[in-house]
């Protein structure tokens, strides 16, 4: 069989015995599978609306599994996406409602800008950490999401006089948008998406056409043999750190600047930076991939809430079903290895 | 004699290409046969045949005149067949005893009874004079225990047909001459080997007959004693090969390395180059003969730029490096083969291509404005592939794919194409097979006949007293003495190397000697 | 128009691509008509916040308020009936109200404050259909806002625990800080205050309603330093302030410990074998609230753009029944601070001083 055929198969193999477990607990927990799927399905394509929310809810994810591919490819294991997307989330809700009088052309750049900055600032500590000290970065990053968590609660209590929300940014920060909205029956689908799908190729430049990107892949796969080709294997670390960061505190601005239009006091943490990791994995890391990913996790995501709208199965049963869906198409090695092998008995024949 | 073992007109294909083309190998009882290739000539995958880790597309296999399928290893295993691999399959923290038995441990009611098996494992190691203690934890005891190790598990399991995969490649002199008498030792108690190796002194001393296989495909079965190393060679190479390198006489000139009091410590902090002086000129090979571990290391990475210098100085043609940053070193003329060249020497998970502009990746034309060039990198990649007759796919395939050969063809390549005024070879032919040493050891001498240094170290002796102009002996992180090739011997070298003068005498603190420029 | 169409055409090619996606077309279509046909009754639906439904505190009181209404009006759970969605996170609380919208409830509900900006973005969209929001003020002309005055039922519950703490220390948990729950704090210090301003309340915020084990290590630090009654408005993790509380009755059954429950009568909460940890609750009857209002829309009485107060005098807050944990001299007591608020004679403020 053929490698393409089998590149092509996989996925689609995955997708297809995914959905067939997830039939058998539908089925067994005395639900509807047809009925449950079609939910599903209109959940994610149904009309303009759902495409347009299933689109904004796969925007934050791109940029969350951007910013963990672009550090696995750089040999770091960023689990801090998640606070670098809260701090750059409060980061541009707050430019979003402290300036006023700036033209759009300038207020918006600036939020998404300083949204950037401040995830970039949350990963250049740990990766001075890793370069300096030889901290480990998962530890540090996980640390670093506690203190995101707790410091934007702290900052939006401050600017907000003690309330639990910063109050909606000014319209010239906005990534809304009435076309966008009017266009699919006024979903959250913000300008956010065309952000992602520049970042995606950003990281594609970086890692594949520059010679920085050149320097941080080999850092990542061997730091012993870029040193001994000249690099700087510090700095390479931070940098790596430094861009996956900005990453993920693009992922925060699509939330304060398109989904929410505002930063508010949370109680937990938000999961999109964690379901990065799994839209990385899912996506082998790449650029492409991602979006594959992220079009998979947020898709589904989205799509699982109008199961009990539609099909009343409850959230509980509708969890399972996606995860053992996710799970597997993140198994497809074990699927590869079958096709493999059922293609080497016919040709034993 | 009747054979325990044979492989007929095995064909094993991976994709388009054929690993093993209509090869035959019989095994006598009782007898040593060795299997002789280059690396990647196909030795290992017609083992993994008759081991049952590969099925073959061709060909039948018979053990003891029974035609069998061996599908899998337990197979091999019940028949009789047991594999000392190369790399040893052990667990560090577990002790010798729980190593052998793991996958096969004895039970009583349901709990592994350590102490049967341990008493098993010592009547074995005394039956075949393997001196292991049962009780020991495989960290803590040396490669060559490991190995015999390695050897008590095919034995526990029954095994009459041993197959030793490279078994020398990690052990000392020491360990070699011990594990010759090991399986001596085994054939006398009526096993049967297969040694996999391309060591042609090993074969000479240990085999009973030959058989020699070349890109895949077999080139024929000799008796060991009606042959020499010479014949072997080119029956495995395919063409005439010279163990004496040839080269005309050297013109050294002027300095183009100077080493002035070196001090380097390693990683602990230890001193393990001290006070070091040492001058490289153009024109010429300087070999550093030693033991490993007298600071060889250490002062390479100095001069490199890959450790710091405690004190002392390093000048390239008059210029200080001494601290400098490698990417200076390499700029002011040096070019570096080094000594591991998994861990230094090449991004394994990189192409081929990436690896071998991994030195100028970062300047025109390879990129420019900080974008790359791929495509001049392809161009260049290629051109070094074809020059330096690295065996790959192409400059796409990852370079962990290339054998060890061919990863270390594509390193000199990329570090000879440089052109540096010194070439650093530490080790340039470790694991490789005469071809690929006889290549290696021709462009060093081409770069010296160009009027460039050459630097090299070894632990060879063949080696450094071929290929040097000139010999420095270090020991304890000092050149203790400094010799012309054609005025010398082993003999000198050995003592030099192990710490005595000429005279004979214990000298840790040569002074006088260790200043040493000819 | 054009952009239905654009959104229509964007789903068939969509659709087109997989037999699943013929099913799914094909199933909307028949739905819709029935839609059409059916729509004779009043319907009505709701959107929790991130407790879910099941929160034993203001969401399920939500919900069975709709169930009692649907009860009253032979409405089975389902379209052109009653029904809820549970919201996962913040971001599908948007989400949500527009699938219940879509669906052609007659009022759809948004329970919280924490949906108020999803509920005036979706009720700005939407000018034909009519929302409500619990607990939060939404300035549009087809919103009913519902408010409650919890500093009057806290004002009762700081009363109750002033009279019956024998150690004068009390303890007040908060969930996050936020209005409403400032608004439970206020009323509670300033009933405390009114029996004896001596007495010491230690006050505590959780950060977050859905940490049980914070509430627990929180009781258990408030227990230790001598206070003997905890006030909680904290939801789920209010529920780790209970566990605290049942371990020390069980560890010792003479041990003085009391919890005031909220929101709903959280007596089954606190039940320890045959004792019982529960002081009395601080009802706060969002079911009430619930059903008045559907039945005002149903009746076209929706009062749009108007704020409605459930306080002590409308029903709207009280304290549940303490089933014998309070004497009864102390309940009348309880009563005519009960009357004298109910009457005006005390304004019970809004915010801690």
């Amino acid at each position: 069989m053929s490698n393409r055929l089998v590149n092509i198969l996989v996925p689609g193999v995955s997708v297809i015995l995914g959905l067939l477990v997830g039939a058998v607990v539908m089925m067994v927990s005395g639900y509807d599978p047809v009925e449950g799927y079609i939910a599903l399905w209109n959940g994610i394509f149904g009309d303009a609306y759902t495409i347009g929310e299933t689109i904004r809810q796969i925007t934050p994810y791109i940029l969350a599994g951007l910013a963990v591919a672009f550090a696995f490819r750089t040999g770091l294991f960023n689990i801090g996406v998640e606070g670098q997307l809260i701090v750059g989330w409060f980061a541009a809700a707050y430019v979003g409602i402290t300036f006023d009088e700036l033209p759009k052309m300038i207020h918006l750049p600036l939020a998404i800008i300083a949204a950037a900055l401040a995830g970039a600032l949350w990963g250049f500590i740990p990766g001075l950490l890793k370069a300096k000290f030889k901290v480990h970065e998962v530890i540090v990053t996980i640390m670093m999401n506690y203190i995101a968590l707790h410091t934007s609660n702290a900052l939006i209590r401050a600017v907000s006089d003690g309330g639990d929300n910063t109050g909606g940014i000014n319209p010239t920060a906005s990534l809304r948008s009435e076309f966008l909205e009017n266009m699919t029956d006024f979903s959250r689908l913000h300008y956010g998406i065309l952000i992602a799908l520049a970042m995606v190729l950003v990281m594609w430049l970086i890692l594949e056409k520059t010679t920085r990107g050149f320097e941080l892949k080999a850092v990542g796969l061997n730091q012993h043999a870029s040193e001994y080709a000249g690099m700087n294997v510090n700095k390479n670390i931070i940098l790596a750190m430094v861009i996956s960061g900005a990453f993920a505190g693009l992922a925060g601005a699509m939330e304060a600047l398109g989904t929410f239009g505002y930063a508010s006091v949370k109680g937990g943490f938000t999961g999109i930076g964690f379901d990065g990791i799994a839209v990385a994995l899912l996506g082998a890391n790449t650029p492409l991939g991602v979006i594959f990913g992220a079009t998979l996790f947020g898709s589904l995501k989205y799509g699982a809430t109008n199961m009990p709208n539609e099909a009343g199965i409850p959230e509980e049963i509708v969890s399972i079903i996606i995860a053992i869906i996710i799970f597997f198409v993140a198994s497809g090695y074990v699927i590869r290895l079958l096709l493999e092998r059922f293609s080497k008995k016919k040709e034993a024949k | 004699m009747e054979h325990v073992i044979e492989m007929l007109n095995i064909r094993k294909e991976f994709g388009n290409f054929v690993a093993n083309d209509n090869i035959t190998l019989q095994l006598k009882k009782g007898e040593i046969h060795a299997l002789l290739g280059e690396n990647g000539a196909g030795k290992s995958t017609l083992m993994n045949v008759l081991f049952g880790l590969y099925q073959p597309e061709g060909g039948e296999i018979r053990v003891r005149g029974q035609e069998v399928k061996i599908t899998d290893p337990n197979v091999a295993n019940n028949l009789g067949i047991g594999m000392v691999h190369q790399h040893f399959m052990l667990v560090e923290d577990f002790s010798v005893t729980e190593n052998i038995i793991l996958g096969s441990e004895p039970t009583k009611g349901g709990m592994i009874s350590v102490k049967a098996a341990a008493k098993k494992v010592q009547e074995l190691s005394e039956l075949y004079n393997l001196n292991v203690d049962p009780y020991a934890k495989i960290e803590d005891i040396s490669v060559g225990m490991q190995q015999r190790v390695e050897i008590l598990k095919t034995l526990y399991r029954g095994a009459e047909i041993l197959i030793f995969d490279e078994p020398t490649a990690s052990l000392t002199p020491q360990e070699i001459t011990e594990l010759i008498q090991i399986m001596r030792r085994l054939i006398e108690e009526g096993k049967s080997i297969i040694l996999i190796t391309h060591k042609l002194k090993e074969i000479m001393d240990v085999s009973d007959r030959v058989t020699v296989i070349r890109k895949g495909k077999g080139i024929g079965t000799v008796i060991t004693s009606e042959t020499n190393p010479n014949d072997l060679a080119s029956l495995m190479v395919g063409r005439q090969v010279e163990f004496k390198t040839v080269k005309g006489v050297a013109n050294p000139t002027t300095d183009v390395l100077e080493i002035k009091d070196l001090v380097v410590c390693d990683y602990r902090g230890v001193e393990k180059v001290k006070s070091l002086n040492l001058q490289v000129r153009k024109g010429e090979i300087v070999g550093i003969a030693g033991i490993d571990g007298n600071g060889q290391s250490e002062l390479i990475e100095a001069i490199t730029g890959l450790r710091k210098v405690k004190s002392g100085q390093v000048f390239m043609n008059g210029q200080e490096i001494t601290g400098q940053r490698p990417r200076k070193v390499t700029e002011s003329g040096v070019g570096h083969i080094p000594q591991d060249r998994h861990k230094h020497g090449l991004v394994l998970d990189f192409p081929v291509g990436h690896n071998i502009a991994l030195q100028t990746y970062y300047s025109s034309p390879n990129s420019k404005n900080g974008f790359m060039d791929y495509s001049a990198i392809s161009k260049k990649a290629n051109e070094i592939i074809r020059k330096y007759d690295v065996r790959t796919q192409g400059d796409h395939e990852p370079a962990r794919a290339l054998s060890g050969g061919n990863q270390q063809k594509a390193i000199i390549g990329r570090e000879i194409d440089r052109d540096p005024d010194l070439l650093i070879a530490a080790l340039p032919t470790r694991g490789l097979d005469v071809g690929a040493i006889e290549f290696i050891h021709q462009r060093l001498i081409e770069q010296r006949d160009k009027g460039k240094a050459v630097l090299l170290i070894s632990f060879e002796l063949d080696e450094v007293m071929n290929v040097s102009d000139r010999i420095a002996v270090i020991y304890d992180g000092q050149i203790v003495d400094t010799l012309d090739p054609l005025q010398t011997n082993e003999q000198e070298l050995g003592l030099l190397m192990a710490g005595q003068t000429k005279n004979g005498t214990q000298s840790t603190q040569v002074k006088e000697e260790g200043s040493t420029h000819v | 128009m054009t952009k239905r169409k654009f959104g229509l055409a964007l789903s068939m090619v969509l659709a087109a691509s997989t037999i699943l996606g013929a099913c799914g077309a094909d199933k909307e279509e028949t739905k819709k008509g029935n839609g059409g046909e059916e729509k004779n009754d009043f319907s009505v639906a709701m959107v929790t916040d991130v407790g879910g439904v099941d929160d034993k505190s203001f969401n399920q009181s939500a919900w069975e308020g709709i169930k009692e209404f649907g009860a009253d009006n032979g409405l089975e759970k389902g379209d052109g009936g009653i029904d809820y969605l549970q919201s996962k996170s913040d971001a599908d609380y948007n989400t949500n109200l527009n699938k219940l919208v879509r669906r052609d409830f007659d009022l759809v509900f948004g329970v919280g404050y924490k949906m108020q900006e999803s509920v005036e973005e979706i009720s700005k969209q939407k000018q034909d259909n009519k929302f409500a929001i619990i607990d939060s003020v939404v300035d549009q002309p087809n919103v009913a806002s519902v408010l409650f005055k919890e500093q009057e039922g806290s004002y009762l519950a700081g009363v109750a625990a002033a009279l019956m703490t024998k150690s004068k220390k009390i303890g007040f948990v908060g969930g996050m800080e936020s209005d409403v729950i400032e608004r439970f704090e206020a009323g509670f210090l300033e009933g405390v205050k009114a029996v004896d301003p001596s007495i010491k309340v230690d006050v505590q915020y959780a950060g977050a309603f859905d940490k049980a084990e914070l509430g627990k290590t929180t009781a258990n630090r408030m227990y230790s330093s001598g206070v003997d009654i905890i006030f909680h408005a904290a939801g789920g993790t209010g529920n780790g302030v209970f566990a605290e509380a049942k371990e020390l009755k069980t560890k010792n059954p003479d041990s003085y410990v009391w919890v005031i429950g909220v929101d709903s009568d959280q007596y089954e909460e606190g039940a320890v074998g045959d004792t019982n940890v529960t002081l009395t609750s601080m009802l706060k009857r969002v079911d009430i609230a619930v059903q008045d209002l559907t039945k005002l829309a149903m009746e076209d009485k929706f009062p749009g753009g108007e704020t409605s107060v459930y306080g002590l005098a409308e029903d709207g807050v009280a304290l549940a029944d303490s089933r014998g944990a309070i004497p009864e001299d102390v309940l009348a007591q309880i009563d005519e601070y009960a009357k004298k608020i109910a009457d005006g004679d005390v304004v019970v403020p809004e915010t801690v001083e």
